[in-house]
């Protein structure tokens, strides 16, 4: 059993399990840090962008891919635990020649849809007239300036995906449900579980009959939106791959998420604007809940919100149908009926408003001050970049950074100098350390495998011993384009046996409680099921007819049966025995297996050891029988 | 004892030993227990058995068990106990041996009813009030009683177990009562055999390997030391103390706690206070022995003590500090602070404790902390007092709580991921922080402690109730820093924090956590109050948003956090805090807040904030505040006409304490005090006739005298007092004028009738002063005002009243049975 680890981001995992004779593939996330090295698209043109000194306008946005570890092609299935975690699905489904199935719930692939589409709109409204890739040459590249000259592998930065290929690669997902068992080709079976962190976020089991992996992505205890995690199903497993911890282990979501009211607050009051940049789902599904309890209280409830993404009416949209897929508070709502989130309330008295860009409507209802939600986190690309270009230059408005996902310092780098303020607070409900202790000393994994980012503290807090896993046995590490042996062997299969075959068995007590018998059977082996079925019978002499070519390729013939034996031979009895038969001169010696009885005389050697004997002499078979025989004696026969 | 309980105690007697017949509650049996101990005190018990002979009676019955209910039976003890307590009613009650069938091994003890702890309690306790005579001793013998307490200490009860081990005590101190008196200090083997009896118990617990019993020994010594200041306890301690100390051998130390609170006991006994018998030495010994938990409360105790050898106070100190030592020995590289680390070798056990578990290391950082800050304030505290290394070490412990901290060392660290966010110890923590500015700092060390605590207002992950410490830590030590005479107010620290302050404190003001925007509201208060006038504090406050975030918190949804709007707003306003923000493009800004605090105080749905604003309009008269100097009759009659409406009582006092202070004004200090001297001819001139129109305007009278007749007694009586002092000031002046029976005088008396009937309606109209002055004088206030003192349950406590009660629920139970046929 391997792993082979593409990814070393450990929130954008992207694992490949060989396990039995299949290969799943455990999420496909896509790291777009890279991007960072890149100038802001703007929607309109930016005198200030395009007049930068040196490095203008470079091709598109690019992104990290896979290294050649594994042949892609060769994947049998994907599982996707959350739609953070499908991003990259396109370039393996489309462009490695992968022909297996994808497996994901209906909200991460509902959800994953529209952050594609998003993104894709995002890049493709804004074309560039020209791109180059000549740069990417490594002799080139070590001229361009830091921190560009410094990024490892450009050469694998791939253009953005197209809306065809995003259709493509969705059509090849097959829909799960929490605890549905999925059986891969009669080999193992893979099980979603609720992982508490997102709509239709999932954690996987996957199972033979007698080993068990779990894989844990992206989980949270905390009480938000989605339907809670489901620990107890992790529990005995062999394996426990852990990856998607918070990215911010020292910040809690609670007080987060009161920094942010404060600031939006103090922002507003101060006639000021507010930007949040943010992805169309997720996090922004609490924090308007949070600010409709809020606005009210603050003296906000004159304040205009703006959701603005080419998805952003989907987005709300689909957060209420998928009412199974929430926390119990809220499906309760449904029946009700209300809706799960008040952010339809807030629609309804137009407090939150939502456009698919600053074109059109937007522009005939913008009113400020106002609170505008709108992407890309990574200020490069999306209706953000137009607002930061708007309201950088004033010191009343603040960027209140809410996704832990990119460094704000570098994604406002390109905008400096900046008179608005930047707040950070980054809100990662997923599992931190604390968290993750309890969860591995409630399930108790014999192993548990994780990035190695996990296994000590973060650089910056070299001090910080409680933010890493401390587990026993510890935890194994990997990084990025390792293969990991998994530490457990498999030693037992199934079988099945035919009834037929059962009655025919007659089991003898060997030992109280202890029955054997002797199975005579054809092993019959199809999709990874092994079923043994009872012997044809033996060939009649009678009959005629020459047996197909097949059927006697599958049936070896059938010998005449040998008993079986069973016991040991004291040696002592056994030379008693062998001088009342007229043997004589006979020596033993002790070996490390066992005994050697010499009959000196005979110039015959019995070789006794634990599971043989021989009898060694020359050419006396008549010699040979008659030991033979009293060795037997010695013996059970069945 | 009055004829009518006389009369009615037969027919209760009888209730009581009817068992057909259940007592409705315990209170009752209580309170009638009470009214016998207060009987008994005035007079003989004796005669009182001899007069009510149903009482002797009930005692006899009870002693057959079978008809007698556990509280009945539990009361009748603690009755007879209480009969008992005079000697000679104790000879009468013993000739019927009916104190033996009660006490005795032969009585109570051997019926079912003894498994009711109500029923051993009683037992105890009507043996603790008998125990009060030599005869007594006696009794308690011959009676195999103690043997009994004996085993009683250990009974399930928590209650009976500790009654049993406090008349132990009590037993032992009757017994040597006369001896010690008699001979000086007997040596134990001269002591009265009950006496003998009860310590020979004690030794042999102390000897005993359970801890229970060890622990059951400890206390009885505990209490007999609080109690018993008589030389004999002196004996008592030198046999005893070789046992204790033999405790010490045994690993784990028994009993612990109950260890430590003897030899406080010990300790603090004035019998002690001169003899050295080896206390100090035990005391060393166990502070050295026991684990640091167990050893802080004892080190705490010792540095109280006035008297104790200084070689024990600096060991005792040093036990105290030694977890802070322990937490900056493994956060610093270099050992710097001498005057904390001295003297505190061999903390492997603190070590090991503070590493041990998560909670371990809270509990034993928090009781540290804790035990510190009860021992800064005290004047006799160990000297030198390391003000620098505490502060060091506990800004240490706040950086490791919100993982600020860079240790060097390995315990360091792993203090570091225990402690990191622990908000027990950030409470305890900052409490001690705001404690320690309270004493001269090193100023070197002044900026780190802004700094920690800035770190802790900004923080997202500081819970409120950190924050509401952290705040008050703040201003503690912003108050007590040094003002330095030159160019600035302030020390050079404080302007500059003042700048980082105010973002933070208008961030809080915005928090969604109503008790976050509440402390700030509370700190921003406070600190306008004492620094309102610093050129520093009004620069810093004017370029920030505070003022105007804090008068848009008067419309918040919370209503604590408007009421404390409130009275920050008027702490700005007063101080000119306010107003200067608003005056030069908006003179209209006060008469703003005016409008906008009548607002509140007419539309508010909740008490909080508008009490808020009766206090601060009384403040603002009292301090004569510009709005309301303007117009002052104005301004109060408006007052009290919404005031008058509300329906909060707390509002109206208020109100009427209002309407004091401008009576006050207009007519001098109440001349209640007995101790002026009064200035014969003083008070009749000065009351000029507008003057008296001013008082008597109907407004004014008329909410007084509504508030007089209302259903909630405090409003009542302050309404009383007002008006008797309002008499009182115009007595002089109306005597010199006749009113005679003026129509006014006639409809006014029939208003004041129909309020007090509780009608509501119906003004009093515009009457005249005179008029006003004469119903004054006709009411009698003073009767009015002895009867508002009284109690409301006056009536209902005395004991005819307590009787007729029980009997009267007896008889109700009787009627609903007959009922239900």
């Amino acid at each position: 059993m391997k792993l082979y680890c593409l990814s070393g981001h450990p929130t954008l995992p992207c694992n490949v399990l060989k396990f039995k004779s299949t290969t799943i593939m455990l999420d496909c996330g896509l790291d777009m840090t890279s991007t960072l090295n890149f100038l802001p698209l703007p929607l309109v043109q930016s005198p200030r962008l395009s007049n930068l000194p040196g490095w203008s306008l470079k091709d598109g946005n690019a992104f990290l891919d896979k290294t050649e570890l594994i042949d892609l092609s060769t994947v049998d299935v994907i599982l996707i635990s959350n739609y953070h975690c499908m991003m990259a699905l396109p370039y393996i489904t489309e462009h490695t020649g992968f022909t297996g199935t994808v497996y994901a719930t209906e909200p991460t692939v509902q959800i994953g849809r529209l952050l594609m589409e998003e993104l894709v709109n995002f890049i493709e409204r804004v074309p560039k007239a020209q791109s180059a890739s000549l740069w990417k040459n490594k002799d080139i590249q070590r001229l361009l300036p830091s921190p560009l000259k410094d990024a490892v592998e450009v050469s694998t930065w791939r253009r953005c995906y197209t809306m065809q290929e995003v259709n493509s690669a969705l059509s090849k997902i097959q829909l799960v449900g929490y605890s549905q068992k999925i059986e891969l080709f009669g080999a193992v079976q893979v099980t979603p579980l609720s992982s508490g962190y997102a709509l239709g976020s999932s954690n996987w089991i996957i199972q033979s009959h007698y080993e068990k992996v779990s894989y844990v992505s992206g989980s949270s205890l905390l009480t938000t939106h989605p339907q809670p995690m489901d620990q107890a199903s992790l529990k005995n497993s062999d394996v426990l791959v852990l990856t998607g911890l918070t990215q911010i282990p020292t910040a809690n979501p609670d007080g987060m998420v009161g920094e942010f009211c404060s600031n939006l607050a103090l922002t507003v009051r101060n006639g000021g604007n507010v930007l949040v940049p943010c992805y169309p789902s997720g996090v922004i599904y609490d924090l308007l809940e949070c600010l409709y309890q809020y606005i009210d209280s603050a003296g906000l409830s004159n304040i205009p919100f703006y959701f603005i993404s080419p998805v952003a009416n989907s987005s709300l949209e689909f957060s209420q149908i998928f009412a199974e897929w929430l926390c119990h508070n809220k499906q309760s709502k449904v029946y009700l009926p209300e809706p799960p989130f008040p952010h339809a309330e807030l629609i309804q008295t137009n407090k939150l408003k939502h456009y698919p860009s600053i074109h059109g409507d937007f522009s005939n209802d913008f009113r400020q001050p106002c609170v505008v939600f709108t992407g890309h986190p990574s200020l490069r690309f999306g209706d953000v970049v137009h607002f930061m270009e708007l309201w950088g230059k004033s010191s009343l408005n603040t960027v209140i950074f809410t996704e832990p996902d990119f460094s704000y310092l570098e994604a406002l780098a390109p905008y400096q100098p900046l008179a608005m303020k930047c707040i950070y607070c980054p809100i990662d409900t997923r599992l931190n350390f604390i968290q993750v202790s309890k969860l591995l000393k409630e399930v108790q994994p014999l192993h548990v495998v994780c990035p190695e980012q996990y296994t000590q503290p973060p650089p910056a807090q070299s001090h910080r011993m409680d933010l890493m896993i401390d587990c026993q046995p510890p935890a194994m590490s990997y990084r990025r384009a390792d293969v990991l042996a998994l530490p457990f062997k498999r030693r037992y299969e199934k079988i099945e046996i035919m009834p037929e075959l059962a009655d025919s068995l007659v089991p003898m007590e060997i030992k109280p409680g202890i029955s054997l018998a002797t199975v005579s059977a054809v092993l019959h082996t199809k999709d990874n099921k092994h079923v043994l079925q009872p012997p044809p019978r033996p060939a009649q002499p009678t009959s005629g007819k020459k047996r197909k070519q097949r059927v006697s390729e599958d049936v070896p013939d059938c010998q005449v049966l040998k008993p079986l034996l069973s016991g040991s031979i004291p040696v002592e009895q056994f030379v008693q025995t062998l001088e009342k038969h007229g043997f004589s001169d006979i020596k033993v010696e002790d070996t490390a297996k066992g005994h050697i009885v010499l009959l000196q005389e005979a110039e015959t050697l019995i070789q006794i050891e634990e599971d043989s004997t021989h009898i060694i002499c020359d050419n006396d078979e008549m010699l040979r029988v008659r030991l033979r025989d009293l060795v037997l004696k010695f013996l059970q026969k069945f | 004892m009055d004829p009518e309980c006389s009369r009615l105690l037969p027919a209760l007697c009888a209730v009581l030993a009817d068992p057909r017949q259940p007592v409705a509650d315990d209170t009752c049996l209580e309170k009638l227990l009470d009214w016998f101990k207060k009987v008994t005190e005035a007079e003989s018990s004796l005669l009182l058995l001899q007069e009510n002979p149903c009482l002797v009676e009930l005692l006899s019955h009870v002693l057959r068990p079978q008809d007698v209910s556990p509280r009945v039976l539990s009361f009748s003890l603690r009755l007879a106990g209480t009969f008992a307590a005079q000697e000679d009613c104790f000879q009468y009650l013993q000739q019927g041996d009916l104190l033996l069938g009660l006490f005795g091994e032969a009585g109570t003890l051997g019926w079912a009813a003894w498994n009711v702890p109500t029923v051993r309690s009683g037992w105890i306790q009507g043996l603790s009030s008998l125990a009060q005579h030599p005869s007594a001793l006696h009794f308690l013998a011959d009676s195999g009683a103690v043997d009994t307490v004996f085993s009683l200490q250990g009974d399930p009860s928590l209650f009976v177990a500790s009654a049993a081990s406090q008349l132990l005590v009590h037993i032992l101190a009757l017994s040597m009562h006369g001896e010690a008196v008699e001979h000086h200090s007997p040596q134990g083997s001269a002591w009265p055999t009950c006496a003998q009896k009860i310590v020979g118990h004690v030794e042999e617990s102390l000897r005993s390997t359970a801890a229970p019993q060890v622990t059951q020994a400890l206390n009885v010594l505990t209490t007999t030391f609080g109690r018993c200041h008589s030389p004999w306890t002196e004996v008592l301690w030198e046999q005893l103390s070789p046992l204790v100390a033999c405790l010490l051998e045994r690993d784990p130390i028994p009993a612990g706690h109950s260890l430590v609170d003897l030899l406080l006991s010990v300790a603090r006994s004035p019998v002690f206070s001169s003899a050295d018998c080896g206390l100090w030495e035990t005391v060393a010994q166990t502070l050295s022995r026991l684990s640091p938990t167990q050893a802080g409360p004892l080190a705490l105790g010792t540095l109280k003590l006035q008297h104790c050898p200084q070689a024990l106070r600096t060991q005792a100190f040093g036990i105290l500090l030694q977890p802070l030592a322990c937490v900056l020995k493994a956060t610093t590289q270099a050992p710097t602070s001498p005057g904390l680390l001295d003297g505190t070798l061999g903390g492997s056990m603190t070590v090991d404790a503070l590493l041990s578990s998560k909670s371990a290391c809270a509990g034993l950082l928090c009781q540290t902390l804790a035990q510190l800050e009860e021992l800064h304030p005290l004047p006799h505290r160990p000297s030198p007092w390391p003000q620098a290394s505490l502060l060091e070490a506990v800004v240490t412990i706040l950086q490791l709580c919100d993982g600020s901290a860079a240790p060097g060392s390995s315990v360091g660290g792993r203090l570091c991921g225990t402690l990191a966010g622990c908000v027990r110890v950030q409470r305890a923590a900052l409490d001690f922080l705001g404690t320690l500015s309270q004493g001269t700092s090193p100023q070197e060390l002044v900026p780190q402690v802004f700094a920690v605590l800035l770190e802790y207002l900004e923080s997202p992950d500081s819970s409120p109730t950190v924050l509401k410490k952290a705040f008050q830590a703040t201003l503690g030590w912003l108050l007590s820093s040094p003002k330095t005479p030159g160019c600035s107010d302030f020390g050079p620290h404080i302007p500059l924090f003042l700048g980082e302050l105010f973002p933070v404190l208008q961030k809080r003001l915005c928090s969604p956590c109503w008790e976050v925007r509440d402390s700030a509201l509370e700190f921003f208060t406070n600190l306008s109050r004492h620094w309102g006038g610093q050129a520093d504090f009004r620069q810093a406050l004017f370029s920030s948003e505070a003022p105007t975030l804090t008068q848009q918190l008067l419309r918040d949804p919370e209503s604590y956090v408007r009421a404390s709007a409130v009275t920050a707003m008027a702490q700005l306003s007063s101080q000119g805090l306010h107003a200067t923000l608003a005056s030069p493009e908006h003179p209209e800004a006060e008469q703003g807040l005016l409008r906008e605090f009548l607002n509140i105080l007419s539309a508010d749905s909740e008490g909080f904030p508008r009490r808020a604003v009766v206090q601060v309009f009384t403040q603002w008269l009292r301090d004569g505040h510009a709005e309301v100097a303007r117009d002052t009759e104005q301004f109060v009659a408006t007052v009290l006409q919404v005031v008058s409406q509300d329906l909060d009582w707390e509002v109206r006092v208020q109100g009427l304490e209002l309407a004091q202070v401008f009576l006050t004004q207009k007519l001098g200090q109440p001349g209640h005090c007995p101790y002026t001297v009064a200035l014969p001819e003083a008070p009749l001139p000065r009351l000029r006739p507008e003057v008296l129109r001013t008082l008597c305007q109907p407004w004014l009278l008329e909410f007084a005298f509504r508030a007089l007749f209302d259903c909630d007694r405090p409003v009542a009586q302050k309404a009383c007092n007002l008006l008797l002092f309002l008499r009182d000031k115009t007595a002089p002046y109306a005597g010199t004028q006749e009113t005679g029976d003026s129509p006014h005088l006639d409809s006014m008396e029939a208003a004041l009738q129909r309020w007090q009937a509780g009608e509501q309606g119906q003004p009093l109209g515009d009457p005249e002063p005179e008029a006003m002055l004469a119903v004054l004088r006709s009411l009698d206030l003073e009767g009015l005002q002895g009867r508002l003192a009284e109690s409301s349950d006056h009536v209902e406590k005395s004991p005819q009243s307590l009787l007729q009660d029980m009997l009267a629920t007896v008889d109700i139970l009787e009627e609903n049975e007959a009922d239900c046929y």
